[in-house]
């Protein structure tokens, strides 16, 4: 599931654990990579000694800065930093875990010993051994995200005066009240495992945004708007306005580069037309679905259900199954969608959330196909559920929030590639007849199988006769998830591909985060059903 | 250890303040400890224990503010942190809403700590797993669960004299069971203080009795049914509901407690007369703190009374603001009940659906709380008095609001867990007539 939170406006969350600390301490680069490797040596051998068969750590170091601002006013400045290590182990075939912020020789052995603990307390009532995919060591390597500038080298003061700036726009734009944020977040990453890899990582994310209210005080109505931003796997570069980088249309959107100015005056101008929107007419409409929307169809339709935990029952108890089954993979002609319905899984994407060199277990990331002219071809695995689908190796899918998670099986980015042959936004338009084109995501819910799903969405525009006519409101659209990738009807070439993500996709008990990206062009589906959501009350 | 006892952390937090140089400066601490096993297709999958205690100081100079944390407990580290909050203090624009810290408060003592569940241990958590495996091997079922016991303490103290400890505990378990052919699930789910209460083995057993029941289930067409919610379909779909009992958001127009033309619904009959809401730190199934972060005693409020909007949360700040006492807000929802059994709910209903759990809630509209989600584990089809047949899943877009205008009869409060936050509520079962189902789902 995509967040936990029931608002619009992305609140930041501190991690567990983390400590606030001076910005001017995140640019120093931690305990250094030759103390990592020792005290990391000294936890596997400890594991080892105790009787375990494998075992990794994972020395991390988690930066996080937040700036919230609301009308005229900073709300919060938190600077936090999580430093602390997490070692799982395999022993008598069983998992065991361990965590403490205790980063010394002998805080980390006797942690090793907890997770060796927990694995033999375990091993009691396990039904069959752990079988992990064989994994070689790549000795001392590291990886870095490609950023031009580190946000956390960008002093507060210009952060705290774009927010300001921003907020100022959608007020003097006639906007009732406004919230906007900055949210940065370093991974500085240490793994080692028993298999021989020393892997060090450097992983940048932010996510600018802000959510534009407007109060008509005669009916007591109100209508937001949200940035149409995306979180990246950037630095600080992505709120450099770049003309190349912006999509003209009914109102802006933004590739690699994001003009947060520009955006808020169109979603100050766009909550008053929202107001006075006419309320949708019920019925069948063909879907336009912007890639600022359409990411987070693909995240809850496409990237879950493909996700091998879920298809296997590990997920039965919280985030849910799959209705995409093994059978259903072995077959080769489960036709998930129609022939436009071509899906990538992807850990190396530029600009994406989840770009990685190698994920939490060691293993090398890549891409792969998941959908190929409709039909389901593959899932995503990790190492120790690789050998269920035949396959050799993982497909590099682990990741753990934070030093104390134990790494699971979580989605890379998911996206629908773009159409092959020349298609532009205005050409699709011009052949819809009744339609809506939508922009931004907005309410989202789908079932624990992914069979009925229904969204919302930011900004609604009904389409007649190949024409725009205005904009609507109360638009959400149901439908099932088969049926709906079967009347995907046309998709945008290339021109129009752009990434949108979440930062916070929720899975696991206890539950962890993991950031992830899912990049689409415009898409048209055929006759979906579409319902009017407003009530009294 | 992570634990401290009051004597322990009031002593560390003195000794903190002591180093303080500013105009104002609260300090606080907390520590867990914790430890989680979790199963799926009758094995265990992921299991860990994890320890932490640190220590946040916030300093204020006028109406500027800095915060530092810390996570080590030698003298120098505290005196950094200290001398670090002040700095950031410094540096910080004035915030307008900053209020005072408040002086030395009278705090009864909770009753949220149980010593049996601080005793917990992974062979004790491996245990009861092991028994809910058992019971789902002999019903032919497959198990996926999640046990997870907490300790946790806070404890803050200010310059102005304030001085609060809290110590708890909590144990929260949870199990779906479903059959082979994925035709059938089942789920319970249980939070204690106490982990005596806690039966992991009578809990499997309620979700494989409704993961057998649902197997069979027929479509029947969407539209407005009378349901019977059982409290963990309650639960999931108050819990948005109870967020909003706040003030401010209300008096600024954006929140469905927010009055056309302006203010709020302070005194409205917004719902059923049936429907009371209160909090109570000392309600013996679900205690809480007696007093919250801003250092302001937590004492039994009703919230909604017989229906009529009776309290919402004023901050200290909101509350200067509009002239009104502060009112902090709940640390602990209890729901009251009536004297129905859910067979009693079942005999006198005519045509409708009883309701095990609901799934993946999401708002669609804050202004009428109307929200979106589905029914999921059990869902059966009742028709003059009996339950004839479970039936598929549906979606639902329905406002608590309106459905708590439509209650027909409550049964008995029970505490059941919320399925995406964990938080327990004390809610009871409920018949409510014309509850929205707009389509159909396959999911099982």
């Amino acid at each position: 599931m995509a967040g936990m939170g029931l608002t619009s406006f992305a609140l930041p969350k501190l991690p567990f654990g983390s400590r606030i600390i001076d910005p001017s301490e995140a640019i120093n680069g931690g305990m250094d990579v030759a103390n990592k490797k020792q005290l990391a040596d000294a936890a596997l051998n400890a594991a080892k000694s105790a009787g375990a068969t494998y075992a990794d750590v994972r020395i991390g170091r988690y930066l996080n800065q937040f700036v919230t601002t609301r009308e005229n006013r900073v709300q919060n400045i938190a600077n936090a930093e999580s430093f602390g290590v997490g070692i799982r182990v395999i022993a008598s075939g069983s998992w065991g875990f361990a965590a403490t912020n205790d980063v010394t020789a002998a805080g980390v052995a006797r942690t090793a010993l907890r997770a060796v603990a927990v694995a033999k307390a375990n091993s009691k009532i396990i039904t069959e051994p752990v079988q992990l995919a064989p994994q070689k060591g790549y000795g001392d390597v590291s990886w870095k995200t490609p950023i031009v500038k580190n946000v956390f080298e960008v002093p507060i003061k210009e952060k705290i005066d774009l927010l300001l700036n921003v907020n100022g726009i959608a007020l003097s734009g006639g906007a009732s009240f406004v919230n906007s944020a900055i949210l940065a977040i370093n991974e500085q990453k240490y793994f080692a495992s028993t298999d021989g890899s020393y892997i060090d990582q450097d992983i940048h994310r932010l996510f600018p945004n802000f959510n534009v209210t407007k109060i008509d005080k005669a009916s007591g109505k109100f209508q937001t708007r949200k940035s149409l931003s995306s979180p990246v796997g950037m630095g600080y570069e992505y709120l450099t306005p770049d003309a190349a980088n912006k999509v003209s249309g009914i109102v802006t959107r933004y590739k690699d580069r994001y003009d947060i100015l520009e955006d808020v005056k169109n979603a100050t101008a766009d909550v008053a037309q929202k107001i006075t929107a006419k309320s949708v007419e019920p019925g069948k409409y063909d879907l336009v679905l912007d890639p600022s929307h359409l990411w987070l169809t693909i995240h809850e339709s496409v990237a879950h259900p493909t996700e091998l935990d879920r298809v296997l029952g590990y997920e039965a108890n919280y985030a849910g199954t799959s209705f995409l089954t093994l059978d259903k993979l072995k077959s080769g002609n489960f036709h998930f969608g129609s022939k436009l319905m071509n899906i990538a899984a992807d850990k190396e994407q530029y600009g994406s959330l989840g770009a990685v060199g190698y994920d939490d277990e060691g293993v090398k990331c890549g891409h792969w196909d998941l959908v190929k002219e409709g039909v389901l071809v593959n899932f995503q695995a990790i190492r120790d559920q690789a050998h269920i689908i035949g396959l050799k190796q993982s497909q590099g899918c682990c990741y753990a929030q934070s030093w104390s998670d134990v790494q699971f099986q979580r989605m890379p980015n998911v996206s629908l590639r773009p159409g092959k042959t020349p298609l532009s936004v205005d050409d699709m338009i011009k052949n819809v007849q009744k339609g809506i084109y939508i922009i931004g995501d907005g309410s989202f819910s789908i079932d624990q199988q992914r069979y009925n799903f229904q969204f919302g969405g930011q900004t609604f525009y009904e389409i007649r006769d190949g024409k725009i006519v205005g904009m609507l409101k109360d638009v959400a659209y149901q439908a099932t998830n088969q049926e709906f990738w079967n009347s995907l009807v046309a998709v945008a070439d290339e021109r129009d591909y752009r990434l949108g993500g979440a930062f916070n996709d929720g899975k696991g008990q206890p539950g962890q985060s993991n950031a992830v990206s899912h990049g689409s062009a415009t898409a048209r589906f055929n006759g979906v059903n579409v319902i009017n959501t407003a009530r009294n009350i | 250890m992570s634990i401290l006892s009051k004597e322990e952390a009031q002593k560390l937090l003195l000794k903190v303040l002591a180093y303080s140089k500013a105009d104002e400066c609260e300090v606080s601490l907390t520590g867990t400890e914790s430890g989680n096993i979790r199963y799926a297709r009758n094995a265990v999958s992921t299991a860990g224990e994890i320890g932490r205690l640190s220590l946040a100081v916030s300093s204020s100079f006028g109406k500027k503010t800095g915060v530092a944390t810390i996570d080590e407990f030698d003298d120098a580290s505290l005196e950094k942190t200290v001398r670090r909050s002040e700095e950031l203090a410094q540096l910080a624009r004035e915030n307008p809403e900053h209020m005072p810290l408040l002086g030395p408060q009278t705090f009864a003592e909770s009753i949220t700590y149980v010593p049996a569940t601080a005793a917990i241990t992974p062979d004790t958590r491996a245990e009861a797993v092991g028994k809910s495996i058992q019971v789902c091997k002999e019903a032919k079922l497959e198990a996926a669960g999640y046990l997870e016991n907490s300790t946790a303490f806070e404890a803050i103290a200010n310059s102005k004299g304030l001085f609060a400890y809290n110590k708890g505990t909590d144990v929260i378990f949870t199990i779906t069971t479903r059959n082979a052919e994925g035709t059938g699930s089942g789920y319970a789910a249980r939070g204690f203080n106490d982990v005596s209460k806690l039966d992991t083995y009578t809990a499997t057993r309620i979700a494989t009795t409704k993961a057998n029941g649902s197997i069979g289930a027929r479509a029947i067409e969407p539209g407005k049914y009378t349901v019977i919610l059982e409290p963990v379909a309650v639960t999931y779909m108050l819990e948005n509901m109870f967020g909003g009992l706040d003030a401010r958001n209300a008096d600024e127009g954006r929140s469905f407690m927010s009055k056309p033309g302006g203010g709020n619904r302070l005194g409205d009959q917004l719902m059923d007369p049936k429907v009371t809401i209160y909090s109570d730190p000392f309600n013996p199934d679900l205690p809480s703190a007696t007093w919250n972060r801003e250092g302001q005693p937590l004492e039994k409020r009703i919230w909604i009374d017989k229906g009529v909007v009776k309290n919402l949360s004023y901050s200290r700040y909101w509350a200067g603001k509009k002239n009104v006492a502060p009112v902090p807000g709940p640390g602990n929802i209890i729901m009251e009940g009536g004297d129905e059994t859910i067979e009693q709910m079942i005999k006198s209903t005519e045509k409708g659906i009883l309701v095990s759990r609901l799934w993946y809630i999401r708002m669609v509209d804050p202004q009428t709380l109307l929200l979106t989600g589905l029914t999921r584990d059990g869902t059966f089809y009742i028709e003059n008095g009996e339950i004839k047949f479970p039936v598929k899943n549906f979606r639902f877009n329905e406002s608590p609001v309106i459905m708590l205008n439509n209650v027909e009869s409550l049964g008995k409060p029970e505490r059941s867990i919320s399925v995406e936050s964990y938080r327990s509520y004390l809610v009871p079962p409920m018949k409510v007539r014309d509850f929205t189902f707009t389509s159909l789902s396959d999911a099982v």
